[in-house]
């Protein structure tokens, strides 16, 4: 039980990682990319092999993987970004798709026992999860720092704007392109990075687990949590991660099977889009000025009206 | 001599994966046409379609194995199918999309991605991961045509695809029901101001692509056997066909479905791919034709008005 | 003194010519109005200079350079700026958000100028640079007596307020050049008037504008000059005296009389 549950808050920090990305590069910038899949089948085989077959220490992998899978997302980006909403979902679905296919042509039975992340002379072991709590969640809590500067950054403010209106974008002397492209790499990279923890954790890689149920559970998450925020993406992966070990954690997992949780991710999307499209926690409101008082701003506003 | 009739050969089976394709991309593109979104569940139509004629079929045949009896079966549970998979397709548009119409672009097509994994891990949930046959209602044997051979499967599969189109072109072009439907893919608020009741006509566009994806399931069955996510890949390429052809143009997308069928029954062998990696033939050429002519063979450019 | 010039610009979408061979000057510090009947190609014209979309054949000169098929945002960055004839908002952002928008490529270092460093600088400096435009974003408001509501959803404004602030966000980038799409369709009278109102003081600003409007009244007492475009033709320009009493604009609106 109390395994079920630490191993639940080790899925949800590997998975709150990968909806920061998606979120920055969906719930940020608007756009429906559907391959985070494939970014953390990069990030995975990247610290797989540079830590088993290179025989390097995890730490070097971490900003590779994060490097390698950017790469790949920036050249994925290039030429799909220029297509709306639909289309661009279809394209990287199928990108996602094809990273899988490579995969499986290249490496069909994966890649075992790599060697686990040490930190000065301590290893991180699936044993101990305590302390691999400690670490996924100590590099959560990094990415959302991070990404949450951004997000109230000058920068951050123009995805928000390239996601409300591309033309209006333009008009405010915002390079759209650019900003997608940014965008997109960014979140492909944190994708990776979660990847790496997730290989650091199991220690093995295989193609199978990179499926298109993966980008559709990161998206899940951050639609749960609420678009473009961060806590809220957090939150989703949470919820996400105990919808899938529910059976699991209070000893169903034979009656209950596998497939009944994606049912009910397939009805969290369905219902969160028609009765909150906005999320749990809805949008982030950061008040720029925050000096003004609530109540001075709601009386100037009833003299406005 | 020997290669080119290995490659009729091809074309023969690309020809009849295209009209598979073509009737599921109907779908994709009748329904684009007018709610300008993808109805990414509509893979997973075909799925349901494929078990709900399986099972009325076998359930028809029971032991009997009397030859007219057999095709007289399979056509009762294409039909049951095409009503099932109509009713379904309404169902769906009246939860899923229906309260979305007017929200932001990504709500619909969020929920239609809700739905398609209800439906296809439901269907792994009730009937299994196990994948089935679907048994042929006749003799199988193919005939040879100077070195080429067909299979009566592959016959049918395009005599009724091309029935199904041809019955779909008359039903567009001529009924009033037709016209209405053109009419709202062209201008929804001036149809509905014109007494057209939209509300209606929308239903009746899932319905319809909704019978067409059963036929295709049924007809996919026959090569691809029944199972829970037959309809994932099978979907996404007929939405590439239907993108290949004009999204929204219901020529584009039978003319779609046969191109992309060809190209991928002729394009492993000929680029010597090994065939694991057909699927990245329709990618690639989704990602070609987005980037060269985004409102494909057949469509009108459409921009965005400023 | 033209600040901005169209020569000979021309637009053809398929076989129709929305825009036929049309030179267009703006007069430096004056309100110049673009007028003609619905279809004439006026926002057409507005797209190809703002670089929303590029000219067929032709050229745009601004302040002496070529602009002709740049994106978008270099011309808006070079000092033009527009509204939308649909207002085109950033409705979940709050009304300041959406002048500190425009404000955009004002304030700092210019991000994603192809130089990585300074989005690097920008993103570290983020609390410094939200005080500054925020400051700045509330002086526009309060020109437009519009820093009562800075806190609301762009897209719970009411309509008059929504095209004031889309106007208050392209003014914010201090642009040499305005170009104000249709600002009174769908205002009333009084609105109407508060809006010539501002549009006196955006020109006393030293800002020039153009206007595309429909509503005649305000178009005859606020331009200076006017061009007139009938069927993607420059069939006529002068003062609003000239247009006035102009046979040929009297017949683009109101029809030839059968003999």
């Amino acid at each position: 039980m109390l395994n079920f549950f630490q191993l639940i808050i080790i899925y949800a920090g590997i998975y709150a990682l990968m909806a920061i990305g998606q979120n920055c590069i969906t719930g940020n910038t608007g756009m429906l990319s559907l391959c985070h899949a494939g970014f953390y089948c990069i990030g995975s085989y990247v610290t797989a092999i540079i830590c088993k077959t290179m025989g390097l220490p995890f730490w070097f992998s971490l900003p590779v993987a994060a490097v390698a899978a950017g790469l790949v997302g920036f050249l994925i980006g290039v030429p799909t970004l220029r297509l709306k909403g639909d289309y661009l979902c279809i394209a990287t679905l199928g990108l996602g798709e094809i990273i899988r296919n490579i995969a499986t042509n290249v490496n069909p039975v994966g890649i075992n026992s790599v060697p686990r992340a040490a930190l000065f002379g301590y290893q991180f072991s699936s044993r101990n999860k305590l302390t691999f709590i400690l670490l996924i969640w100590f590099f959560v809590m990094i990415a959302y720092v991070l990404f949450r500067q951004l997000a109230h950054s000058r920068i951050g403010r123009a995805m928000i704007a390239v996601r409300e209106d591309e033309v209006a974008a333009q008009s405010n002397g915002i390079n759209v392109t650019k900003y997608k492209i940014g965008a997109f790499t960014l979140g492909a990279a944190i994708g990776g990075v979660a990847g790496c923890f997730a290989t650091a954790y199991t220690l093995t890689v295989s193609p199978g687990s990179y499926t298109f149920m993966v980008s559709v559970m990161v998206l899940c998450m951050v639609v749960l949590g609420g678009m473009g925020n961060l806590k809220g993406v957090i939150l989703g992966a949470f919820i996400i991660e105990f919808i899938s070990y529910f059976p699991q954690l209070v000893g169903l997992s034979s009656v209950i099977p596998a497939q009944a949780s994606q049912v009910l991710y397939g009805l969290v999307l369905v219902i969160m889009m028609i009765c909150r499209p906005q999320g749990i926690l809805g949008r982030d409101r950061y008040r720029y000025g925050s000096q003004v008082k609530k109540g001075a701003r709601k009386a100037a506003g009833a003299k406005e009206a | 001599m020997d290669t080119l009739v290995q490659y009729l050969q091809y074309l023969v089976n690309g020809l009849t994966l295209g009209a598979i394709y073509a009737l599921i991309a109907l779908g994709y593109t009748m329904v684009y046409g007018i709610l300008k979104f993808i109805n990414f569940a509509h893979g997973d139509i075909l799925m349901i379609g494929a078990y709900t004629g399986l099972f009325t079929y076998t359930a028809l045949l029971g032991e009997s194995t009397n030859a007219a009896w057999m095709l007289i079966a399979f056509f009762i549970a294409m039909l049951v199918s095409m009503a099932f998979c109509a009713l379904l397709g309404m169902f769906i548009e009246r939860v899923a999309y229906k309260p979305l119409r007017n929200a932001n672009r990504l709500a619909p097509l969020l929920s239609a991605i809700g739905v398609s994994f209800i439906l296809s891990n439901g269907a792994a949930w009730l009937f299994g991961a196990q994948s089935r046959r679907f048994p042929y209602p006749f003799d199988d044997t193919p005939i040879m045509l100077g070195g080429i051979s067909i299979t009566p499967h592959q016959i049918l599969t395009v005599v009724v695809s091309v029935i199904m189109m041809v019955v779909l072109t008359l039903f567009v072009n001529r009924s009033r029901m037709g016209k209405a439907m053109r009419a709202t893919s062209l201008d929804q608020a001036t149809s509905e101001l014109m007494g057209i009741d939209v509300n209606r006509i929308i239903s009746m566009t899932f319905a319809i692509g909704s019978a067409l994806a059963a036929v295709g399931g049924i007809l996919s069955a026959f090569d691809f056997r029944v199972y829970a996510s037959m309809g994932t890949m099978t979907g996404l390429k007929a939405f590439v066909a239907a993108v290949i052809g004009g999204i929204g143009n219901i020529q584009g997308a039978m003319l779609g479905g046969v191109i992309l069928g060809v190209l991928e029954s002729i394009g492993a062998p000929l680029l010597h791919i090994p065939s694991a990696l057909k699927d990245t033939i329709a990618f690639a050429v989704l990602i070609v034709i987005l980037l060269v002519k985004p409102d494909g063979i057949l469509g009108k450019n459409e921009r965005e008005k400023v | 003194m033209r600040i901005l010039e169209a020569q000979g610009v021309s637009r053809i979408f398929g076989g129709v010519v929305a825009v036929n061979n049309v030179d267009f000057n703006v007069e430096k510090g004056l309100v110049n109005g673009l007028i003609g009947p619905n279809g004439a190609g006026k926002t057409t014209l507005f797209n190809q200079i703002t670089g929303m979309d590029k000219p067929t054949s032709g050229k745009i000169i601004f302040d002496g350079k070529d602009i002709t098929g740049l994106p978008a945002w270099k011309i808006s960055r070079l000092g033009v700026a527009r509204t939308f004839q649909n207002i085109r908002l950033y409705g979940d952002l709050t009304v300041i958000e959406n002048v500190m928008m425009g404000l955009h490529f004002k304030v700092g270092a210019d991000p994603f100028k192809g130089r990585f460093v300074q989005a690097v600088k920008s993103y570290f400096n983020a609390g410094r640079e939200n005080r500054e435009l925020y400051a700045r974003a509330l002086e526009w408001l309060e020109f437009f007596e519009l820093d009562g509501l800075r806190d609301e959803e762009a897209h719970n404004l009411p309509y008059g307020n929504q095209r004031e602030l889309e106007i208050a966000r392209a003014l914010a980038a201090d642009p040499k050049v305005l170009f104000l799409d249709e600002p009174a369709a769908g205002m009333n009278p009084a609105e109407t008037a508060h809006l010539m109102h501002i549009i006196e003081r955006i020109r006393d600003k030293g800002v020039t504008v153009v206007l595309i409007e429909h509503d005649m009244k305000l178009v005859m007492n606020i331009c200076d000059n006017i061009t007139v475009l009938s069927f993607g033709q420059k069939i006529a320009e002068g003062t609003p005296e000239e247009i006035r009493s102009n046979p040929q604009v009297i017949e683009a609106y109101l029809g030839r009389e059968e003999d």
